[in-house]
């Protein structure tokens, strides 16, 4: 393979991979939060939640639209087989991020016909439901898809398994606790503590759902478990799940301070940790185990013209969705409704 | 073979009934961020309340017409790669990119910038305000040009080669493929329509309101009179325009697509001198277009400007190659006819505004309320027409719509189409139910902003107190 055709999937895989980490770092807070709804029943209090991600929301899922036309562009191999073979949970989720999308707005105006109450609800599933399913998907990826001839020939219910079940739901805790530590830092008084207690439970069963994929994601594939257990790759792995036991020691002791931020930062630490043990893992596959990155990417022409523009526009869009987030900065109270 | 023409077909219908419903709401955010553009330009300038009020009025509107189009639109980006896996490996690395490039232009500049547009005015000021409305606006229409792009290269395909061993398309010119034969007409004409699909809504809005306020016996407001006037001068410049706008793109489709022509036309055989069938029944099996009502020479000189110029008939083409012209002969008339409406009402406004009576005129506000719809029934027919029209191809004269479609078993397929269909009416429907009951409130005379009111006043019922604390348990806390 000559030199652009083999390193241009190499950037576009880091790229990729950036952009879903970026994705799962801020609409993970943003869908745990509709799970807090489960254990936060005030009206008010409710608010302040959807108050903190309101003027953002938009922004974060973005990056999801980002991650689907990357794939199409750049490895529109993995794109239509992937989607296919995950037809139903992307369908599920979908359905779930529309229905939680319009309810930051529909809960608000419909309050005066009584419908309230299922807004409410329908942002709580909605977020649950994507949640759940972006894990099952991560994971129906990871434990692989049935390709013949560079197209899915498997079954609609092939990627539920135990495993992308675990995974869907190790998900979900993990964006809940990303919720309630970004709640802890962006919020005050009652809201605050109720999110630091359930910070501490959640975090253990993230904890428990990491060592459980853990152990059994090696377990799924030959090449997995080479990777983590071959002398002297040994090496450089071994860092990853060292690095997942001394943030857990930061965490709790930044909750048993109330330290505002430190909580967030450990849970996306624990999130950016897993991710990387995922690349470790799949590395080089895109769908495994059959598909590598470059058997799935587009012509060196497409993967070279998106580059130039991607290269240009990703610092510009980071520097104004941070702008857009230090103009929302600072403590929410229910004095500041933005509705 | 059957399951496998039936998955086809629901993947059809599934791909026009979401993307019909999705359009409606980035057409609707495409003229409306450009209208609280000039709303906020002209309170700065002028310093004028009234824009004020109608800018936080229409916001409002804004900020859920938008959130509808970002999750209808999330669909779209997920459902060429569920539905249509054989289009998107072949068309991905040209269609993909453009999408891809939509998103990093234009999805990311309105959403980063929304949040400051919404909620920001008292935390940014005036003047960062306005460029983050700038910005909105700006991103809609960088979104539409590049969808635009990418949907005309499919109708009109260029700058490509196509990869024997994989049958993929290879981009060989960016600038080809971008700047295809009939992109800048389409870009046009659905820019126009856009604005003038909005401009129908808040005149129709304001003709509302008016006549209420005449049955009441209250006199107008001054916010309404602004809006109506605006609404009616952009009816009255802007339809004539789209008339042309159109009549040059279909030109452009005639030199590319003449039997998409000839299908909208009814036209079965090749003449000079064309008549054009202002009604009639075409039917494909026959060849032949029943209960045909024609004008004489009229067709050769709409679609050609000369009396004698030469009009395409369907059977000049093979059979598989003709678009389904029942469906398109009826959208293309319907969506002539709203525009000729259109023009018309934009002329009666003008002539009512030269006569003084642009604001008592019952016939024209009455005309005004009916057309409020017009210009998204128009557009949604004119996209009918372009993409049935296209059929059966999916990229024009190279990939079939049947070789495009995923190797999805029917019952996934089945389950989508149930699940979208529910979802979207249960969805959609309460946000036109909202979106209504917010238009049927008057914008005020010291309107409040979106970051400052109570919930209730968003709806009319001004901030009683028990509306804002009847939280159950308020109390407790």
């Amino acid at each position: 393979m000559s030199g652009a055709a083999y390193w241009l999937p190499v950037i576009w895989t880091v790229i990729l991979a950036a952009a879903i980490l970026i994705y799962v770092i801020l609409d993970g807070f943003d869908l745990g939060i509709g799970m807090l709804f489960a254990v936060e029943r005030d009206r008010g209090r409710r608010d302040v939640m959807v108050n903190t991600v309101a003027p953002v929301w938009d922004g974060n899922e973005t990056w999801m639209i980002l991650g689907g036309a990357t794939l199409y562009g750049v490895f529109p191999g993995a794109y239509s087989t992937l989607l296919p073979a995950l037809y139903l949970p992307i369908l599920l989720m979908v359905l779930a991020l529309i229905f939680r999308g319009v309810a930051f707005e529909f809960r608000i105006m419909t309050r005066d016909s009584g419908r309230s109450a299922l807004w409410d609800l329908a942002f709580f599933g909605g977020s649950a439901i994507a949640a759940f399913c972006q894990g099952a998907i991560l994971g129906g990826v990871i434990q692989g898809v049935s390709v013949t001839k560079g197209a899915f020939n498997g079954g609609p219910l092939d990627w539920l398994t135990p495993f992308s079940i675990l995974c869907g739901l190790s998900v979900m805790c993990g964006y809940a606790l990303l919720g309630a530590c970004w709640l802890v830092w962006r919020t005050t008084g009652v809201l605050e503590a109720s999110c630091r207690f359930w910070a501490r439970r959640l975090a253990i069963g993230l904890f428990l759902g990491i060592i459980a994929v853990s152990l059994w994601t090696p377990m799924l594939h030959e090449p997995y478990l080479v990777r983590w257990t071959d002398w002297p790759n040994i090496l450089f792995v071994a860092p990853v799940p060292l690095l997942v036991i001394l943030l857990a020691f930061l965490f709790v002791r930044g909750l048993q301070r109330e330290h505002p931020v430190t909580p967030f930062l450990c849970a996306l630490g624990w999130f950016f940790l897993c991710f990387t043990g995922l690349g470790i893992s799949i590395f080089p596959y895109m769908v495994p185990p059959s598909l590598t990155l470059w058997d799935v990417s587009s012509p060196p022409s497409s993967q070279a013209f998106q580059l130039v523009g991607t290269a240009i526009l990703l610092p510009i869009i980071l520097t104004y969705t941070i702008y857009s987030y230090r103009v929302f900065r600072g403590k929410v109270t229910e004095a500041d409704a933005y509705h | 073979m059957v399951s496998a023409a039936s998955a086809l077909l629901l993947a059809r219908f599934q791909f026009a009934f979401t993307v019909g419903v999705h359009i409606v709401f980035p057409a609707f955010s495409i003229g409306l961020a450009a209208y609280l553009a000039v709303l906020e330009g002209l309170w700065l300038k002028t310093d004028k309340q009234v824009y004020l009020d109608l800018y936080r009025y229409w916001i409002k509107i804004f900020s859920v017409v938008f959130g509808m189009g970002v999750v209808s639109g999330l669909v779209m980006s997920y459902e060429f790669g569920t539905n249509w896996s054989v289009f998107s490996q072949k068309a991905g690395p040209i269609t993909g990119v453009l999408l891809s490039y939509e998103v990093m232009t234009a999805f990311f500049l309105e959403a980063g910038f929304l949040g400051v547009m919404l909620f920001g005015m008292n935390k940014v000021g005036r003047g960062l305000h306005f460029a983050a409305t700038c910005c909105v606006s700006v991103g809609t229409l960088i979104s539409m040009t590049w969808i635009l792009a990418s949907n005309s290269w499919m109708q009109t395909p260029a700058g490509y080669s196509i990869d024997p061993a994989t049958g993929r398309f290879m981009p060989e010119s960016w600038l080809a493929i971008i700047f295809n034969p009939s992109f800048p007409y389409r870009l046009v004409h659905m820019g126009m329509a856009a604005f003038l699909s909005v401009a129908f809504i808040i005149g129709g809005t304001a003709a509302w309101h008016m006549m209420r306020d005449k049955r009441k016996g209250q006199p107008i407001s001054q916010p309404v009179k602004v809006m109506f006037s605006m609404a009616m001068w952009m009816a009255t410049i802007v339809a004539p325009l789209q008339i042309l706008a159109g009549d040059a793109h279909g030109l452009n489709t005639l030199k590319h697509q003449p039997v998409k022509i000839a299908a909208l036309e009814g036209d079965w055989e090749t003449e000079s001198r064309a008549p054009e069938i202002l009604f009639g029944i075409p039917n494909m099996k026959t060849e032949h277009t029943d209960y045909a009502i024609k004008l004489p020479f009229a067709g050769s000189l709409i679609l050609t400007h000369s009396l004698d110029g030469k009009v395409p008939g369907m059977k000049d083409f093979p059979a598989d190659q003709r678009p389904p012209s029942p469906i398109i002969f009826f959208t293309f008339r319907i969506m002539i006819a709203l525009g000729m409406l259109m023009a018309a009402t934009g002329f009666l406004s003008l002539y009512m505004r030269w006569r003084g009576r642009l604001f008592t005129s019952p016939l024209l506000h009455r005309l005004a309320l009916v057309m409020a719809p017009s210009g998204f029934l128009a557009l949604l027919c004119g996209w009918v027409t372009t993409e049935v029209g296209r059929q059966p191809w999916t990229v024009y004269g190279l990939l079939r719509t049947a070789d495009s479609v995923s190797p999805i078993m029917l019952p996934s397929m089945a389950i989508s189409m149930t699940a979208f269909v529910v979802v979207y009416v249960i969805v959609f429907g309460t946000g036109i139910g909202i979106l209504l009951r917010m238009l049927s409130r008057q914008p005020e005379e010291g309107e409040h902003d979106l970051s400052e009111q109570g919930t209730a006043s968003v709806l009319g019922t001004r901030s009683h107190p028990e509306t804002v604390l009847s939280s159950p348990d308020h109390g407790a806390r």
